[in-house]
């Protein structure tokens, strides 16, 4: 287990290697100075030779992906081009929302499809499979920004449970929070929950025909013993997998449900940043969301190898 | 007082249907013997007695253990029965286990489910009961996870499961099919011996007239949901009274009318001390290390020539196979077929001079295309294939070889049976006209009474096509019959090699005297001759 957990984190590392040079070499051949963008366009050639100086973009490429690099590493992500503010400071003020988001979306779309696909699995084809599967359709085909803008309808200006957008800050306390997220991660968790409800369902009956099975309800165990204590765990290896990339894309991917609800997260952030040349804050969320999503695969990874001894001696 | 009493029992699913009134007996301590092909209902019968039916059946008739009516039962109530009252083992030892469970839990689990013990004491049982069936707690501890077992021993396993709490009545379908020869003896043996000890009443499915011989106490036949013929083992071998039953033993001792072998001395294929190495995972800091799965082996097939290939699996035989069809690299030696080095670089054409037939009738078809599409593939194989009327012609003439009609052609793989599949196989080896068929297990899914024909259809087309072919299979009845030579394959190594009958009757190396002993035998009924019956494998 301890070899299989050690590869991992080497291909981990070389991941991320990867991807930072690629990251890098990506923006810097992205059309655009950031120095004249800043300076606009009746800058003297002087200013923005200094300003150049200033932002280290007058150094070799070498130069600057290393001291970028040993930034990150050391946790100086620099300065923002735009907003002269440390990007640190930036991305972690909006991770404070963004990660919350995606863990709160995570979790509900979990507790909604687990049971929702272990009920349509074990009605397989009864009236109930039918109505879990077609509310899955339903959720797989309609935008979750269509949600996002019911649920406001109905919970924020209707019903006014919620309001019906904005941020007040963790200050407030742990219970506003939460309670301004509540409407966007539920937005958010829909379309993932009815994509894991099927994954769910479709995974438990394939095990529900494994030759293991029939083994257990010959040992004397009732169908529902069977699907608990040797069903579900077989069958949670593709779940995990799906689970993995839903919080990946999450995490990044909130951005049109942000603009509904006016948050500042982490995708209103590296848009912004695009339309602004402002290369170091884009260069540096990339790179975050990309350490998130390989560093999830990795918890991944781990996570199938404790359900499945089969990695682990492979390994 | 019978231990299990069945009368009657009819069983439909979806309205089909598959019992149609059997009636059967087991007492304490007896071996009953479920014999027939498939699709008899074999199993079926299994399952309702077990109440593990399938969606959409309907049982009727009586089934009592030990005076309860079984089908009268609640799942909860045939909950508390199953694996307290009746085990059952099954076929398949490599997906019978839960891949991520030990096997401790496992056993443990049929003890916990029925409240007989605390958790502690249930792992204790669970040693005892692992340690019963030969896997022993020094070599075998109870946190093995199955994918560390062999076939053998996860078999063990699943008896282990099904004995822990000594049922009355223990179910066994098909317990040995899957494994090899000198394994299907040792937990035949196994069965036996717990039986004894236990005293239990044992329903064992197979269909395999050699294993019910020596094994049951009475035998029932069975044919589309009907018995045919029930009775003590002995009794019913001598007197056969079913048309039904009389066939099945021919079948299983079907002799091929194979046609003298033409000695002609042109070698077709020459493996010349072949080595086929398998990587194993590199370890960081250590040299990589090989898995040597075919070992410096030579051998030549002569045109014309039948030679068999014998051996368990994992000895190496598939492998072999593959590298002789150019399908793998060799590490050392060299193998040629028709005088040109053979490798997976070789040019088509010579491919098309050797073809091969596989095991399974049901997954080696692309279940989308038309029979005729089927068999014309490997015409890719040929610089210059025919096509149009030409083509139709070699393909009526491919199925027409192997006792199909032409208009066969038109139809999809799911309208044949097993059997018939098998033909399509054969005629898609056949129709690039090669001078060398592999059979790789060609004959082992199919029933006695298939198989024989497809063994005579062999025979008749190594009459007509002056056909040489390598009959690779772990059935050695078989290769009795339909080979001249026979190499006899141990760990990546030949061992043996000779005439089928000198090599079968007067085996010389310890190995295929391990085979031959280790392979059950059907009884000899040809009276007033004892030598027969040592020689009938």
């Amino acid at each position: 287990m301890l070899r299989y957990a050690l590869k991992k984190v080497v291909s981990l590392a070389i991941s991320l290697i990867i991807a930072s040079v690629v990251i890098f070499g990506v923006v810097e051949v992205a059309p655009g100075d950031p120095a004249s963008y800043m300076l606009g366009i009746n800058a003297q050639p002087d200013t923005v030779a200094a300003l150049r100086a200033e932002l280290g973009l007058d150094q070799s490429r070498w130069q600057r992906y290393l001291a970028w690099v040993c930034g990150m590493v050391t946790g100086d992500f620099g300065i923002s081009y735009t907003y002269r503010a440390s990007v640190g400071g930036m991305i972690g003020d909006r991770l404070w929302i963004s990660l919350p988001l995606a863990l709160y979306a995570l979790t509900l779309s979990t507790i909604i499809a687990f049971p929702a696909g272990l009920y349509a699995a074990s009605r397989r084809g009864k009236p109930g499979d039918v109505v879990v599967m077609g509310a899955t359709q339903l959720g797989v085909a309609v935008p979750n920004f269509w949600f996002a803008m019911m649920l406001v309808l109905i919970f924020a200006i209707t019903l006014r449970w919620f309001g019906a957008g904005g941020f007040p800050g963790w200050e407030k306390g742990l219970f506003a929070g939460m309670k301004a997220l509540t409407l966007p991660a539920v937005a958010l968790a829909l379309p993932q929950a009815a994509i894991l409800t099927r994954v769910m369902r479709s995974s438990l009956l394939d095990i529900l025909g494994e030759d293991f099975m029939r083994t257990a309800r010959a040992k004397g165990l009732s169908q529902r013993q069977a699907i608990w204590r040797h069903g579900l765990r077989n069958a949670l290896i593709p779940v995990l997998t799906i689970v993995g990339l839903q919080f990946s894309f999450l995490l990044a991917g909130g951005i049109i449900i942000e603009q509904v609800f006016f948050l500042p997260g982490l995708g209103r952030l590296v848009f912004q940043a695009i339309t602004q040349r402002d290369l170091i804050v884009v260069e540096s969320v990339v790179m975050l969301l990309v350490f998130a999503v390989i560093f999830v695969n990795f918890l991944v990874d781990l996570a199938y190898a404790a359900v499945d001894p089969r990695l682990r001696s492979r390994a | 007082m019978s231990l299990l009493h069945i009368r009657a029992l009819q069983l439909a699913i979806h309205g089909t249907p598959i019992l149609k009134g059997i009636s059967l007996d087991i007492a304490p301590g007896e071996i009953l013997a479920l014999t027939g092909e498939s699709g008899s209902g074999k199993s079926m019968t299994a399952f309702a007695t077990l109440g593990l039916l399938p969606q959409g059946s309907l049982a009727g008739g009586e089934i009592r253990l030990q005076g309860t009516e079984l089908l009268r039962l609640t799942d909860a109530q045939m909950c508390q029965l199953r694996g307290n009252e009746i085990g059952m083992i099954f076929q398949e030892p490599m997906t019978a286990l839960n891949p991520v469970q030990t096997i401790g839990d496992q056993v443990a689990e049929t003890i916990l489910i029925h409240g007989a013990a605390t958790r502690d004491q249930a792992m204790k049982r669970a040693r005892d009961v692992l340690r019963r069936v030969g896997l022993p707690e020094e070599r075998f501890p109870v946190t093995r996870f199955p994918h560390e077992l062999s076939g053998g021993q996860r078999q063990r396993v699943v008896i282990a499961m099904a004995i822990a709490l000594q049922p009355k009545l223990l179910i066994a379908d098909e317990p040995t099919t899957a494994l090899d020869v000198t394994t299907q003896a040792q937990i035949l043996d196994l069965l036996k011996s717990l039986v004894k000890a236990d005293h239990m009443g044992l329903m064992m499915i197979t269909h395999d007239l050699a294993v019910v011989s020596d094994m049951a106490d009475r035998i029932v036949v069975m044919q589309h949901g009907n018995i045919v013929e029930q009775g003590p083992t002995q009794t019913l071998f001598r007197t056969m009274q079913h048309p039904y039953t009389r066939a099945l033993f021919a079948a299983s001792t079907h002799r091929v009318n194979l046609p003298s072998p033409k000695s002609r001395p042109e070698p077709i294929v020459q493996v010349c001390d072949a080595v086929r190495d398998y990587p194993l995972k590199k370890r960081l800091f250590q040299p990589r290390r090989y898995a040597r799965a075919v070992n410096r082996v030579s051998l030549t097939i002569h045109q014309g020539e039948r030679l068999g290939l014998v051996g368990e699996s994992g000895c190496g035989k598939s492998t072999l196979t593959r590298a002789m069809l150019g399908l793998e690299p060799l590490q050392g030696g060299e193998i040629k077929a028709f005088g040109q080095r053979v490798g997976p670089g070789m040019p088509n054409g010579l491919r098309s001079g050797m073809q091969v037939v596989f095991q399974d009738p049901y997954g080696s078809f692309n279940p989308r295309w038309k029979v005729g599409r089927l068999i014309a593939e490997p015409f890719h194989l040929m610089a210059d294939p025919p096509r149009g009327g030409a083509l139709t012609d070699r393909i009526a003439e491919s199925l027409e070889n192997v006792g199909l009609q032409p208009t066969d052609a038109d139809k999809y793989i799911h309208a044949f049976s097993g059997g018939q599949r098998q033909r399509i196989a054969i005629a898609r080896a056949l129709i690039t006209n090669p001078d060398l068929i592999i059979f790789d297990e060609a004959v082992s899914a199919l029933d006695v009474r298939v198989r024989a024909q497809i063994l005579d259809l062999i025979a008749d087309l190594s009459r007509r096509l002056d056909l040489a072919y390598l009959f690779i299979s772990h059935d050695l009845t078989v290769v009795r019959e339909i080979t001249d030579r026979v190499l006899v394959m141990q760990a990546g190594e030949i061992v043996e090699e000779g005439p089928t009958e000198a090599v079968l009757n007067t085996p010389q190396h310890r190995y295929t005297q391990q085979l031959i002993a280790a392979a059950p035998r059907l009884p000899d009924l040809t009276t007033g001759d004892p030598d027969a019956a040592a020689s009938d494998l």
